[in-house]
C-alpha cells in the first residue's frame, strides 16, 4: 500500500506545525447549551439522512442560493409594479386610460405610445439585468463537490443539490459551499486551515478544529456509516457564535464555532475536510450577512423625483389656471357665441348651465393636454444612458488588469452618475489596498539601520523641490523679488541637506531614483516574492565583514527560528518556499534565506538550519532542539522559541512589538535601544510593520526550574490555565538582550499611494474599515500616507467588550467623553494647518454605533480628514456606511474586495466623461418639455381655454421618441467636459461634483426660467409673425395647420440647438444625433404631408404646398431660434468670460495653448489646485517641504542674531564709516 | 466581460495607445474608449466678439429688407359692421340681422391712399370669433366632405348632423356658420371684377373636397348659421367654403375673399357694395373688409423686421459691451492663477 502510506506520511507532515503547541482544552461557551431545543435554537440535522430532511419536520431550504430580483412568473406584476411606483409614469398610466373618453384632447395612440415605448425600454432593460444575474447564481450553483452518494463512495454533486445532512469531502483551496460541521479533516490531530476573507477581511488563516470523537474517521468508507444528530441554533448571521451539539453514539457533545466551516470561506492548507451540511442555502451565515440590496436610486435620481414633482404642482397650477377661466368664459361669453350652438347638446364639457362640473372637466382635461411638461421619456432617456456609460465603462481598456485579464464590471447602472459625486470613500484593507504579501524592507541590526536610510517622503519633497527651484530660477529674471530668491537659495541648500545621504550626488530629480542604486528599489518590482531589500554591507553574505558579527548572526538567527513555518519545496533550485500562518514570518523565512540562514527542515522537536560559517566561508548544517514555543497572541504581542544547540547551549529567541520588548530588556541587552527606537520609529512613519528582535541565553538549571512550573501549568485544567501558562511565560522572557527591528511591508496595491493621492486632491475624505487589528491598520494608514506623524490622532478604544447593561451604560459614557474630548480639541485646534484622524476599534464602534453615542461620534468622525476602524465585522461595515450616509447626505463609496484592483478605481470616477453633465441632462429634459408644454398652455389663452390643441398629435407623439431624444443622449454617453488626462492632471477638478453645481436648485430654477423664457419668445413671435395677414405672395393667411407647423419647427431647432450649446466636446455621432434630430423632423412633414388626407389630416401637403416655399416660414425659425436661444448663450459667455469654472480654463488653455503644455504655467496650476489637500502623498510631502523651509529659515535667523548679536559685527555698525 | 480579443492583446503588450483596427473596428474601438476625433469650440472673447458682431452684421440687413418689404404692402382696412346697420336699428343690432325683411345692403368708400399693384387681394377680417374653439373645430366631417353621402358616421358633426332625419352635407357647424357677407367694388363708372377662382388651397380642392359631392339638405333647418350653398355645385368648386373651413388659429383672423386684378391707383376711391348679411353682432365680434397688396413676404407685417433689426442691434450693442468689458478687466487666458480664486470663492 504504498499510495496510503504516503498520505499517511504527509499527515504527519503537515500535522507537525501543531503538535508542539500547547493544547487548548476546547471552551465552548457551555453556558449557552441549556437554550438547546427552545425558540431560536431548535434546529435538528440528522446527518447523512438528507432523506429525512426532505419532509417536515425537518425540512430545509435547499442549497440554492438566488440573488435575482425576478423570477418567470413575478417578472412581469413585480417589474409594472416598479415602473409605475414612479410618479410620472402613474400619471401617464393615468392619461392614456382616460384618453379613450371624450376628455383627452388628444387621441389614444399618442398618449398610449410613448408609454409603452419609455415602459418596454424599462422593462427590457430589468430583464437583462436579472438575467445576467440569474446567469451568475447558476454559476455559483453549479460548482460540484464531493458528496456521499451511499456504500462508502463520493461523487460530484452540484452546490445547489446539496440540502442539510449531507456529508460532503472539501479538497484544498476549495470554498465551502453551505456552513458544515467539521468532522475531520487530512490532519491526524482533526485541524484545518480556513481562510475567512471573503467573510471578514482578515487575512491569517484561522485554525479549524473537530471534535475528538469525530476525528478518526477520515477516510471515505468510515464516513458512510457516521450516523449522528446535531441539534444547534436557528439560522442566524452571527458569524462568531455557534451553539450546539452533537449527539453520537449515545453521547452527547458540545459544539463551538471552531468545528464550524462558513460558506464563502476557503480551506487552505489542508488537503481536505469531511463535513456535514447543518445550514444550506439561504440558512447560511454568510447569506444571512449578506443585506439583500435594496434598488439603489442615485441621489440626482431623487432630487430628480423632486423636479417632477415640481413640475407637477406647476403642471396643476396652469390645469387650474385653465379650467377656471374656462369655466368663466363658459358662463359669462360663450353662450352667445352663436356659431357653437351650445343650447343644442347637452356636451358636459360645453354645458353653459353647469359650468362647474365643466370647469371640473377641463381640469382633468387640462392635466393631460399640459402633460407635456412632464418629461415622460426623462426615465427612460436616462436609463439608456446609464446602460450605455456601463458599457463604455466595462470596455475601458484604461480600467483593464492586465494580470488577470479581466476588464472592469459594472454590476449595475443605476449609480453611475453617483461616481462623480462621492465624497466620502469607505475602503476595505485587504486585498483592496494591500495585496495581502509581505515584504521584507529594512532591518535595523546592532543600531545600524539597513535598507536606504531615506524616507520616501524626504525623498519626494526633495524631488517636488528641486522642480520648484528650476522653475523659480528661470522665473527670476522676470520677477527679481528677494522672496524667490530666498526661495530658490532655499531648495537648493535643503537638497543639499537632503541629498547628503545620496551618494549619486545632486541631480536631476527624475534622473534620482535611477542613479542611485539604494533607492532605486523603491517603486520596483522586487525579483524574489517576500524579499525587497537592497543593501551591499549585508547582501551577498557581506554581512560577514560587518563589526558586530556575533549580534548580525543573532538576528538572522531570531529570523530563521522563531516562526511557525514550514519549508515547502521549490522546484529546480535550492531555495525553498515557506508557508506560515501569517504572511509576515513567510517574508522573514525569505529574508533569512537570502542572507544565508535557511530554515530547511522541521521535525517534531528540531529545526535545523543551513547557516553561512563566517569564518570558514562554508555553509553548515545545524540542528536546534525545539523546547518550547511560546505562542503569539494579541494579548502578548510577542513569540518567543526555547531551542537547544547541539553544543547544549539555551537560547530564547523572542520577537515582538518593540514595546513589548524594550520593557524586557536586561539591563547590559539596551545598548542599541536608542538607536534601534529611532529606526522603529522612522519605518513605522513609513508605514511598515515592524517587529522588535531579542535573544537571551538561558542556564540550564534556570530552564529546568521553569520548565517545571511551564509543565504545571500547562496541565492545568480549568479557566486559570491561561493566566497560569502567561505567567510562566513571563518568567523566561525577561532579561532579554536587543538585537534590532526588521520592518516588513504589508505591499500595496498597485498605484494605491498615487491613486489615494490623487483622491484626497480631489477633495475626498476616506475611511479605512478592516478587520484587521489596529497596529496593522495604522501602519497601512501611514504608507497610503493617508496618517502622518504631524496629525492629531484620536483614539477610540475601550477594553473589554460589554456584556451586563451596566457595562453597556458606562461604556456608553466612557465613549462619549473620549468624544468629547476629541472634539474640544479639534475646536481649539481648528486651523487648517493639522488634520486630524481617527481610529476605532471594533469594540468601541459597537457602542459608538448605537443611538445614544451616534451623532456625536458621527459629527467627530466627518470633521476627520481620515478615519480608521478595525476590528470590524461586515454588518457593522454596513451599518457604518448606512449611517454615515444618512447623517452626511453625502455620496459615499464602499470599495471592497468584489473590485479588487485599486488602479481600476483609480480610473473609474474620471475615466469617463461623466462629470458634471449628469444633472445637465434632467435640466435639459425640464427645459425642452416645458418649451413645449407651455406653448400649448398659451395657445389656450387664446381659444377661450376649451382645450384645442395648437399641434398635430403625432408631432407630440414623435417629440419625445424621435425628435429630441438622441442628442441629450449622446449629451449623456459622451460629453467630456475636459479630457480623461486632464482630469488626472488636475484631480480637484473633482470637487465640482459633490458640490453639484449642476444640479443645485438655483441652476433647476434657471433652467425652468430658460425654458419658459424660450418658449414665451417662440410663441409670441410666431403668433404675432403670422398674425392676420398673408404669410405668402399669393396671399393666403395661415391656419391653424400653418401656425402649429412653423411654431413646432421653432421648438425643434431651439431645443436641439440648446444642447449644442452645452456640448462641449463634438463628436461626429453629436453632430449626426443633433442635426439629424432637425432634419428627421422635415422629412416627417414630408412623408406624413405625402400621406393621403385621412391620415395626415392638418399635415396634408403642409410643407409642400404652404409652408416651405414661403420665405417668411424660414426667417421666423431663424430669428426666433436665435432670439430664444440668446439669454442662455448670454449667461454661458458671462459666466465664461468673467466668471470661469476650473474645467472652464482648463479648456482655455488646452485650446489656447497647445504647443506649452507642460510648461512652468501648467505646473503652477497643477500645484495651485491641490493647495488645500490634506491628506495623501503629496500633503505630506508639501507638509515636509514646509518643514524643512521653516527649518532653514530658523537656522538663518539664528545665524544672523548670532551675527549682528556679536560684538565685532556691534561695533562695525556702530562705527562711523558704515553711516 | 468580453473584452474585444485582439484589441486587448494588442493594448498589453505596447503602450496604452489605440491598438491597429482596420477601418470600421478601429472606430468602434474609438467610440468605446471615447477616443473619438472630437472638435471641442471654446468660447474665448474673440469667438464670442465676432459671434456676436456676425448675428448683428447680418441681422440688421435682413431686419431692414424685412421691413422694407413690408412697408412697400398697400394695405386698407375698413370696419364696417357698425356703419353698415341703419341709424333706426342702431340699439337693435340683433333685431336688425336676424330680419330677414330687412335689405342688408350697404355702401362703403375707399380711399386707396396709395398705387396699388395688381393683385390686390380682399380679405374679410373677423374679430373675437374663436373658429379655434374645440367644439366649433371637431363639428366637421371630412370624410362626407371627400366622399359625400356615401359616407355616413358623421357623429362628430353634432349638433348640424341631420336635419329633419336626413343627414346634411356639408355636416358640422363649420359649414353650417358659412360666412356670407358679399362684396361688390366700384371704381368711378365702373366695376371691378374680383376673381374668385383660385382662394382656396389647391390639395384642400384636389384632396380633401370632393368633386363629386354637392350639398344637400344644407341650412333647411329652423336655425340658419350662415351662408347658403349652389346645391349645383360640387363641394370641390364652392371656394367660399373651402376657405372658410380651414380653421383659422387665432380668435382674430382674415380670410381671403378674392382678388382684384387691375393696379389701382393713388387717391382712387372705390365704391364697395356689400350685403352686410353675417351676425357677429349676437357675440360683439367685429367684420373688417381689408385690400391688400403683396410682398415676397406675404401681407403687410412690420413685426419680422422689427425682430430682426431688434436682435441685429441688441447683438452688436452687447457685442461693443464685452469689448469694453474685455479691455477694461482683461484676463489672460490660461496663464491666471485663477484656481486659486476659483476655490476661494466656492468657500
Amino acid at each position: 500500500m504504498p499510495e496510503s502510506s504516503r498520505r499517511t506520511k504527509g499527515k504527519i507532515r503537515w500535522s507537525k506545525l501543531y503538535t508542539f503547541t500547547c493544547l487548548r482544552p476546547s471552551t465552548a461557551d457551555f453556558v449557552h447549551q441549556e437554550h438547546l431545543g427552545q425558540p431560536g435554537f431548535s434546529r435538528v440535522v440528522l446527518c447523512n439522512e438528507t432523506q429525512l430532511h426532505k419532509t417536515k419536520p425537518h425540512k430545509y431550504p435547499s442549497n440554492y442560493v438566488s440573488t435575482t430580483k425576478y423570477n418567470v412568473v413575478t417578472f412581469l406584476p413585480q417589474s409594472l409594479f416598479e415602473q409605475f411606483r414612479r410618479v410620472a409614469n402613474l400619471y401617464f398610466l393615468l392619461a392614456a386610460v382616460l384618453s379613450v373618453t371624450s376628455l383627452a384632447p388628444f387621441s389614444p395612440i399618442s398618449l398610449v405610445a410613448p408609454l409603452v415605448f419609455v415602459i418596454g425600454i424599462s422593462m427590457l432593460k430589468e430583464a437583462v439585468e436579472d438575467w445576467h444575474r440569474f446567469l451568475q447564481d447558476l454559476n455559483v450553483n453549479s460548482r460540484t463537490v464531493k458528496a456521499r452518494v451511499g456504500n462508502g463512495r463520493f461523487a460530484d454533486k452540484k452546490w445547489r443539490e446539496l440540502s442539510v445532512g449531507d456529508v460532503i469531502k472539501v479538497h484544498k483551496n476549495e470554498y465551502f459551499p453551505s456552513d458544515l460541521l467539521f468532522l475531520s479533516s487530512s490532519y491526524e490531530d482533526g485541524i484545518c486551515y480556513v481562510e475567512t476573507m471573503n467573510l471578514d477581511g482578515e487575512t491569517n488563516l484561522k485554525v479549524k478544529r473537530c471534535l475528538e470523537a469525530t476525528l478518526g474517521m477520515n477516510e471515505d468508507e468510515e464516513l458512510s456509516k457516521f450516523k449522528g444528530t446535531v441539534r444547534c441554533e436557528d439560522p442566524n448571521p452571527n458569524l462568531y457564535t455557534f451553539v450546539g451539539n452533537l449527539e453520537f453514539e449515545n453521547e452527547s457533545y458540545a459544539l463551538c464555532p471552531a468545528q464550524v466551516l462558513l460558506r464563502d470561506s476557503k480551506l487552505r492548507n489542508t488537503d481536505y475536510i469531511y463535513g456535514v451540511v447543518v445550514f444550506s442555502g439561504p440558512d447560511t451565515k454568510a447569506v444571512q450577512n449578506s443585506t439583500r440590496s435594496p434598488s439603489k436610486r442615485s441621489r440626482i435620481e431623487k432630487k430628480m423625483d423632486r423636479v417632477i414633482y415640481l413640475l407637477f404642482s406647476f403642471l396643476f397650477l396652469i390645469s387650474l389656471v385653465t379650467a377656471i377661466a374656462s369655466a368663466f368664459f363658459l358662463k359669462y361669453e360663450m353662450l352667445e357665441w352663436s356659431y357653437l350652438r351650445l343650447q343644442d347638446d347637452d356636451n358636459p364639457l360645453f354645458n353653459p348651465s353647469k359650468p362647474k362640473v365643466s370647469g371640473l372637466l377641463h381640469f382633468a382635461r387640462a392635466l393631460i393636454l399640459y402633460g407635456y411638461l412632464i418629461p415622460i421619456s426623462l426615465y427612460v432617456s436616462i436609463e439608456v444612458v446609464k446602460v450605455l456609460q456601463t458599457m463604455l465603462i466595462n470596455k475601458d481598456i484604461e480600467m483593464y488588469d492586465e494580470v488577470t485579464c479581466k476588464s472592469v464590471r459594472a454590476r449595475t447602472s443605476n449609480l453611475n452618475e453617483e461616481l462623480g459625486q462621492v465624497e466620502i470613500i469607505l475602503s476595505d484593507k485587504t486585498g483592496t489596498l494591500t495585496r495581502n504579501e509581505m515584504e521584507f524592507r529594512k532591518c535595523s541590526i546592532a543600531g545600524i539601520s539597513y535598507g536606504g536610510d531615506m524616507k520616501e517622503v524626504d525623498l519626494a519633497a526633495s524631488r517636488r523641490m528641486n522642480t520648484c527651484a528650476e522653475t523659480c530660477r528661470s522665473s527670476i529674471d522676470e520677477s527679481n523679488t528677494s522672496q524667490s530668491f530666498e526661495f530658490s537659495e532655499l531648495s537648493e541648500a535643503d537638497i543639499m541637506v537632503t541629498e547628503k545621504a545620496i551618494p549619486g550626488g545632486r541631480e536631476d530629480g527624475e534622473n534620482l531614483s535611477t542613479e542611485n542604486p539604494e533607492i532605486s528599489t523603491v517603486g520596483k518590482e522586487s525579483v524574489i516574492k517576500g524579499f525587497n531589500f537592497r543593501d551591499d554591507r549585508l547582501m551577498n553574505n557581506r554581512w560577514i565583514h560587518r563589526s558586530n558579527l556575533y549580534d548580525v548572526i543573532m538576528f538572522f538567527r531570531v529570523m530563521a527560528l522563531c516562526h511557525t513555518g514550514i519549508p515547502v519545496e521549490a522546484n529546480q533550485t535550492d531555495k525553498l518556499k515557506y508557508e506560515a500562518e501569517s504572511p509576515e514570518e513567510v517574508a522573514f523565512l525569505v529574508a533569512s534565506q537570502e542572507f544565508a540562514f535557511q530554515f530547511f527542515r522541521r521535525t517534531q522537536s528540531v529545526m535545523v538550519l543551513k547557516e553561512l560559517d563566517p569564518s570558514s566561508g562554508k555553509v553548515v548544517e545545524r540542528e536546534y532542539k525545539i523546547l518550547h514555543l511560546l505562542e503569539f497572541s494579541s494579548s502578548r504581542k510577542r513569540m518567543s522559541v526555547i531551542v537547544r544547540n547541539k553544543g547544549g547551549q539555551i537560547f530564547l529567541f523572542c520577537k515582538g512589538a518593540d514595546s513589548i520588548i524594550f520593557d524586557r530588556l536586561a539591563e547590559n541587552g539596551k545598548s542599541y535601544q536608542d538607536s534601534t527606537a529611532l529606526h522603529l520609529s522612522n519605518y513605522a512613519e513609513d508605514g511598515f510593520r515592524t517587529l522588535a528582535f531579542a535573544y537571551r541565553i538561558i542556564e540550564s538549571a534556570e530552564y529546568e526550574h521553569w520548565n517545571s512550573i511551564f509543565s504545571q501549568a500547562k496541565t492545568t485544567i480549568g479557566p486559570e490555565r491561561d493566566e497560569l501558562l502567561d505567567k510562566a511565560s513571563e518568567m523566561i522572557e525577561k532579561d532579554l538582550i536587543l538585537l534590532g527591528a526588521a520592518a516588513v511591508e504589508d505591499k500595496l496595491q498597485k498605484g494605491v499611494p498615487e491613486c489615494i493621492d490623487k483622491l484626497a486632491q480631489a477633495g475626498l475624505k476616506i475611511w479605512l474599515l478592516t478587520g484587521d487589528k489596529k497596529e496593522t491598520a495604522v501602519n497601512i494608514g501611514f504608507s497610503c500616507s493617508l496618517l502622518q506623524q504631524d496629525m492629531k490622532q484620536f483614539h477610540l478604544c475601550l477594553s473589554k467588550e460589554a456584556e451586563t447593561k451596566i457595562q453597556v451604560k458606562a461604556m456608553k459614557e466612557d465613549l462619549l467623553y473620549q468624544i468629547e474630548s476629541s472634539y474640544q480639541v479639534m475646536c481649539e485646534e481648528c486651523n487648517k494647518d493639522s488634520p486630524f484622524a481617527m481610529v476605532v476599534d471594533g469594540k468601541a464602534l459597537e457602542v459608538a454605533l448605537t443611538d445614544g453615542v451616534k451623532n456625536q461620534f458621527l459629527q467627530l468622525a466627518v470633521n476627520c480628514a481620515f478615519v480608521i476602524c478595525c476590528r470590524v465585522s461586515p454588518k457593522q461595515k454596513a451599518l457604518i456606511t448606512r449611517l454615515v450616509k444618512e447623517y452626511t447626505g453625502k455620496t459615499t463609496l464602499a470599495i471592497g474586495d468584489g473590485a479588487n484592483d485599486v488602479g481600476m478605481i483609480q480610473e473609474a470616477h474620471i475615466g469617463i466623461g461623466i462629470s458634471g453633465m449628469e444633472g445637465m441632462q434632467i435640466l435639459y429634459f425640464v427645459y425642452k418639455n416645458i418649451v413645449l408644454g407651455l406653448t400649448l398652455f398659451y395657445y389656450e389663452c387664446y381659444t377661450s381655454f376649451c382645450g384645442e390643441v395648437l399641434y398635430d398629435d403625432w408631432y407630440l407623439v414623435l417629440f419625445n421618441v424621435i425628435l429630441t431624444s438622441l442628442p441629450v443622449i449622446s449629451l449623456g454617453v459622451l460629453e467630456q467636459d475636459v479630457s480623461s488626462e486632464i482630469c488626472l492632471q488636475f484631480p480637484s477638478l473633482y470637487k465640482q461634483g459633490p458640490k453639484n453645481i449642476s444640479f443645485a436648485w438655483k441652476r433647476i430654477i434657471g433652467w425652468i426660467l430658460n425654458g419658459v423664457v424660450a418658449s414665451l419668445i417662440i410663441f409670441l413671435a410666431n403668433i404675432y409673425i403670422l398674425s392676420s395677414a398673408a404669410f405668402r405672395q399669393q396671399g393666403e393667411v395661415a391656419d391653424v395647420a400653418h401656425l402649429g407647423g412653423i411654431t413646432f419647427t421653432c421648438i425643434i431647432w431651439t431645443v436641439n440647438c440648446q444642447i449644442a450649446l452645452l456640448v462641449s466636446h463634438f463628436t461626429l455621432i453629436q453632430h449626426l444625433f443633433i442635426w439629424g434630430s432637425i432634419l428627421s423632423w422635415y422629412i416627417f412633414l414630408l412623408v406624413y404631408g405625402a400621406l393621403p388626407p385621412a391620415y395626415s389630416k392638418k399635415g396634408f401637403h403642409l410643407f409642400m404646398e404652404a409652408i416651405g416655399s414661403a420665405p417668411v416660414y424660414w426667417m421666423i425659425t431663424l430669428i426666433v431660434t436665435v432670439a430664444s436661444l440668446l439669454p442662455y448663450f448670454m449667461h454661458i459667455v458671462i459666466q465664461r468670460l468673467f466668471y470661469p469654472l476650473d474645467d472652464h480654463i482648463l479648456q482655455e488653455m488646452k485650446y489656447c495653448k497647445k504647443e506649452s503644455i507642460n510648461n512652468q504655467v501648467w505646473q503652477r496650476e497643477q500645484s495651485n489646485s491641490r493647495k488645500s489637500t490634506l491628506i495623501g502623498l503629496s500633503a505630506r510631502v508639501d507638509a515636509r517641504i514646509q518643514y524643512l523651509k521653516e527649518h532653514l529659515h530658523q537656522r538663518k535667523k539664528s545665524i544672523y542674531r548670532s551675527v549682528t548679536s556679536s560684538p565685532i559685527y556691534k561695533s562695525l555698525t556702530s562705527s562711523p564709516l558704515f553711516q | 466581460m468580453d473584452v474585444d480579443g485582439e484589441g486587448v492583446s494588442a493594448v498589453a503588450t505596447g503602450d496604452r495607445t489605440i491598438p491597429m483596427h482596420p477601418g470600421r473596428h478601429e472606430a468602434f474601438h474609438q467610440f468605446t474608449q471615447q477616443k473619438l476625433p472630437a472638435c471641442k469650440p471654446v468660447l474665448t472673447p474673440a469667438w464670442v466678439i465676432s459671434i456676436f458682431l456676425l448675428m448683428g452684421t447680418i441681422f440688421i440687413p435682413i431686419g431692414l429688407v424685412t421691413l422694407h418689404a413690408s412697408q412697400s404692402v398697400v394695405e386698407v382696412v375698413d370696419r364696417y359692421d357698425i356703419e353698415c346697420i341703419p341709424e333706426a336699428f342702431k340699439s337693435n343690432k340683433l333685431g336688425y340681422i336676424k330680419d330677414s325683411s330687412i335689405p342688408k345692403n350697404c355702401s362703403r368708400f375707399l380711399k386707396v391712399y396709395k398705387r396699388m399693384k395688381a393683385p390686390i387681394y380682399i380679405y374679410y377680417q373677423l374679430d373675437n370669433y374663436y373658429q379655434n374653439h374645440r367644439r366649433y373645430v371637431k363639428s366637421r366631417n371630412d370624410q362626407q366632405l371627400l366622399h359625400g353621402l356615401k359616407y355616413n358616421g358623421t357623429s362628430s358633426c353634432k349638433p348640424e348632423q341631420t336635419n329633419n332625419g336626413l343627414p346634411i352635407v356639408p355636416c358640422g357647424l363649420i359649414a353650417w356658420s358659412l360666412f356670407n357677407d358679399t362684396y361688390e367694388f366700384i371704381r368711378g363708372a365702373s366695376e371691378l371684377t374680383v376673381n374668385r377662382k383660385n382662394i382656396a388651397w389647391k390639395s384642400d380642392r384636389d384632396h380633401k373636397f370632393g368633386k363629386h359631392v354637392y350639398p344637400f339638405n344644407f341650412q333647411n333647418g329652423t336655425l340658419i348659421g350662415g351662408g347658403m350653398l349652389d346645391p349645383r355645385i360640387h363641394l370641390s368648386d364652392q371656394e367660399d367654403l373651402i376657405v372658410w373651413m380651414r380653421t383659422a388659429a387665432l380668435p382674430t383672423f382674415r380670410k381671403l375673399y378674392g382678388r382684384i386684378e387691375e393696379d389701382l391707383n393713388a387717391d382712387d376711391v372705390i365704391v364697395v357694395n356689400l350685403m352686410n348679411n353675417y351676425n357677429t353682432y349676437s357675440f360683439g365680434g367685429k367684420k373688417k373688409l381689408v385690400l391688400s397688396t403683396s410682398s415676397w413676404l406675404g401681407g403687410k407685417n412690420d413685426f419680422l423686421g422689427v425682430a430682426y433689426i431688434s436682435v441685429g442691434s441688441s447683438c452688436i450693442f452687447v457685442c461693443f459691451v464685452f469689448i469694453l468689458l474685455h479691455m477694461k478687466n482683461r484676463r489672460p487666458y490660461g496663464g491666471h492663477n485663477l484656481f486659486v480664486l476659483e476655490q476661494e470663492r466656492h468657500l
